[in-house]
C-alpha cells in the first residue's frame, strides 16, 4: 500500500478539494433545480468558512461543533435575506446575489479585528479527515437524490417549470424557494467549514465573484437535471485544471474555452452529452 | 471642496457611464447578460498601451485602435458565442456562462502575453499640466476624458434616437420578431450592437487606464462589477438610466472617499445597488416594466 501513501501525500487536498467543490455544487443544484438564478452560494461559503474556523482558533469548540454552526449561520443569513430577493426572478436575482456577495467579501476585509482582513486567518487547526468529507457529500448527494424523487423535487422541478401553474395548484411556491435557497447556503457553509479546517489559511478574496463564478459553472456544466450533474460538474471543474497542469500559464485559456464549448454544444450539461450526440438536436435548458 | 469632488465624480462617473452603456447596450438589444464586457474593456486598454509602446503611435491613435480592435472582439464574440445561443434560445444562464468562459480565457492569454505585473502608460505631461476654474483644479487628462465621454455618448444616443438604423435598432430592443417581419436585418443589427458596445467597453478601459495609471489583466473584474451596479442602478437595457446611473455611481464614490473613508467604498457601491434591487429592482429612474433602449 505504498502507493496509495505517496498518492495520498500528493495529492490529498486535491481529493478534499473534489469533495468540497461536489458539495458547492450540489449547493447550486438546489436553487438551479428551483430555476433560481443566485450567485451567493460563495457568499455563504465564506460566512461558514470564518465562523467555523474563528470558533475553532479562539473558541476552541469540537471541530464537529463548530462545523455545525459553520453551516447553520449561513442558513439563518438565507433565511433573512430570501424573502425579499427572491421576489426577483431571471438576471435581477442573479445580480442581488452577486451584490450581496460583493459587500459580504467587503465586510470581511473591513472587519479586521475579527477577521484579520486581507491578510485573512492563519494557522486555522487541520481538522478535516478524507471521511469526515466523503461522508457529508455522500450523506448530502443521498438527500437530494431522495428529494429528487419526492414530492418536494417534484414541485421544485415544476416551480422550475411554470411558476405561476404551480401556484395555482396549491403549492406554496415561496416557502419551496426559500427552503432551496437556505438549504444551499447551509451546504455552501458546510463546504466552506470543511475548506477551511484543510487549506490552512483563509482570506476574504476567495470568497469573491469569481468563487461564485465557479460555483456557477459547476452547476451549470454537470447539468441541472439531477444531482449527479452536479457531483459530475465539481470532478470537472476541480480535477480539469491539474489535467492541463502541463500546459503552464495558459492553463485557464484552456479552462474557459471548454466552458465555452460545453454551454455551446451541450446546453443542459455534461451530463446530457449522450443524448446530444445521439440525437444531434438542441433542447433548450428552462 | 464641493466644487471640486464634482470634477473629480464627473471624469470618473462618465468613464463608468461609457462602460455601463455598452452593457446596457448588450442586454437591452441582445437581452444577454456580456460577463465579458470586463475583459473587453481591460483588452482595450492593453491594445492602447501596446499601441502607445510599440508603434509609438500618439494617445488619440491608440484609442482608435483600441475601439477598432474591441469592435473586432465584440464581431468575433456575437458569432461564436451569441448568435449559436440564440439560435436555440438559451436562457439567461447559458451566454452568462460561456461570456465567462471567453473572460477567463482572454484575461488568461493577456496574462501569458504581456505578463501580471502593473503596465502603465508612458508620461506625457498631459496629467501635469492643471487649469485652474475659479477655485478647482482640473487636469487636462480629467478635461480630455470628460470630453471624450460626452462627445461618444452624445453620438451614440443622437445615432439611436435620429438615424434609420439607430430606429430600427430600438424596434429591435422591442421586439425582435416584429422587427423581422418589417424587413429589418435583425442579425446584422445585433452583431452591430455587439460591435459597438465592446468598442465603448474598449474606450473606456483606455480612460480608466489612463485616469488611475494602471493596466493590469484583472482590471476589467472591479469593473464589470461597477458596470452591473450602475446597470441596475438605471435599469437594465436603459440608455438614458445607464447614463445616469454611470455620474451617480461616480457621485457616490468620489463623495464617500471624501466624506466617510475609502475602505468603504466599494460597499458604498454594492450597498446602494442591493438596497435598490430590493426597494426598486426596475431601476432608479426606470418607469415601466418594458422601457428599453
Amino acid at each position: 500500500m505504498e502507493w496509495l501513501e505517496t498518492f495520498w501525500a500528493t495529492y490529498s487536498t486535491l481529493v478534499l478539494s473534489v469533495g468540497t467543490n461536489v458539495l458547492l455544487a450540489l449547493s447550486i443544484y438546489l436553487t438551479l433545480a428551483c430555476g433560481l438564478l443566485t450567485v451567493a452560494n460563495a457568499a455563504f461559503m465564506g460566512i461558514g468558512a470564518y465562523t467555523a474556523a474563528l470558533l475553532s482558533l479562539h473558541g476552541s469548540l469540537p471541530f464537529y461543533l463548530s462545523l455545525t454552526l459553520g453551516a447553520l449561520l449561513p442558513a439563518m443569513v438565507a433565511v433573512m435575506l430570501g424573502p425579499p430577493t427572491l421576489r426577483l426572478s431571471g438576471v435581477y436575482l442573479a445580480m442581488a446575489t452577486l451584490a450581496f456577495g460583493e459587500i459580504v467579501r467587503i465586510t470581511l476585509l473591513n472587519t479586521e479585528n475579527l477577521t484579520g482582513g486581507a491578510l485573512g486567518l492563519n494557522g486555522i487547526p487541520q481538522y478535516t479527515r478524507w471521511f469526515d468529507v466523503f461522508a457529508i457529500v455522500v450523506g448530502a448527494l443521498y438527500v437530494l437524490l431522495r428529494f429528487a424523487g419526492s414530492r418536494i423535487g417534484r414541485t421544485m422541478m415544476a416551480i422550475r417549470q411554470d411558476e405561476v401553474a404551480t401556484e395555482l395548484m396549491g403549492h406554496n411556491v415561496r416557502a419551496y424557494k426559500l427552503f432551496a435557497f437556505t438549504l444551499g447556503a447551509g451546504l455552501a457553509g458546510l463546504a466552506g467549514g470543511l475548506n477551511a479546517h484543510f487549506t490552512f489559511f483563509i482570506s476574504p478574496n476567495e470568497y469573491g465573484f469569481d468563487r461564485g463564478v465557479e460555483i456557477l459553472a459547476m452547476g451549470v456544466l454537470g447539468g441541472t437535471g439531477s444531482p449527479w450533474g452536479a457531483v459530475i460538474g465539481g470532478l470537472l471543474i476541480t480535477l480539469l485544471p491539474e489535467l492541463l497542469r502541463t500546459l503552464g500559464d495558459y492553463r485557464p485559456l484552456l479552462n474557459g474555452v471548454i466552458l465555452i464549448l460545453i454551454i455551446l454544444y451541450s446546453p443542459n450539461g455534461i451530463w446530457d452529452l449522450k443524448r446530444f450526440i445521439r440525437s444531434r438536436h438542441f433542447v433548450p435548458v428552462s | 471642496m464641493l466644487a471640486q469632488q464634482l470634477v473629480n465624480a464627473i471624469s470618473l462617473g462618465g468613464v463608468y457611464a461609457l462602460f455601463a452603456l455598452g452593457f446596457t447596450l448588450i442586454f437591452g438589444v441582445l437581452n444577454v447578460v456580456n460577463l465579458a464586457h470586463g475583459a473587453i474593456f481591460m483588452l482595450g486598454a492593453y491594445t492602447a498601451l501596446q499601441a502607445v509602446l510599440l508603434f509609438k503611435l500618439p494617445l488619440t491613435v491608440a484609442i482608435l485602435a483600441a475601439m477598432i480592435v474591441t469592435a473586432a472582439a465584440g464581431w468575433l464574440l456575437d458569432y461564436f458565442i451569441f448568435a449559436p445561443l440564440r439560435a436555440r434560445q438559451a436562457p439567461h444562464l447559458a451566454p452568462m456562462i460561456a461570456t465567462i468562459g471567453l473572460s477567463i480565457s482572454l484575461t488568461s492569454t493577456i496574462q501569458g502575453m504581456f505578463g501580471a505585473e502593473n503596465l502603465r502608460f508612458p508620461v506625457h505631461g498631459l496629467a501635469a499640466e492643471t487649469l485652474q476654474v475659479g477655485g478647482v483644479q482640473i487636469t487636462a487628462l480629467e478635461l480630455q476624458i470628460i470630453f471624450l465621454a460626452f462627445l461618444l455618448m452624445t453620438v451614440l444616443l443622437w445615432w439611436l434616437m435620429h438615424t434609420r438604423m439607430g430606429c430600427a435598432l430600438r424596434a429591435v430592443a422591442e421586439s425582435r420578431k416584429a422587427a423581422a417581419i418589417l424587413g429589418i436585418n435583425v442579425e446584422g443589427l445585433f452583431r452591430l450592437t455587439s460591435m459597438i458596445a465592446a468598442s465603448l467597453g474598449g474606450v473606456a478601459g483606455v480612460l480608466i487606464a489612463l485616469y488611475t495609471n494602471a493596466v493590469f489583466p484583472q482590471m476589467g473584474q472591479p469593473m464589470l462589477h461597477k458596470g452591473i451596479a450602475v446597470v441596475i442602478l438605471g435599469g437594465m437595457g436603459d440608455i438614458r438610466g445607464a447614463l445616469l446611473g454611470g455620474f451617480f455611481l461616480g457621485c457616490a464614490e468620489v463623495f464617500s472617499v471624501a466624506y466617510i473613508g475609502s475602505t468603504m467604498r466599494d460597499a458604498v457601491a454594492f450597498g446602494l445597488l442591493f438596497t435598490i434591487l430590493l426597494l426598486r429592482p426596475e431601476g432608479l429612474f426606470g418607469k415601466a416594466a418594458q422601457r428599453r433602449a
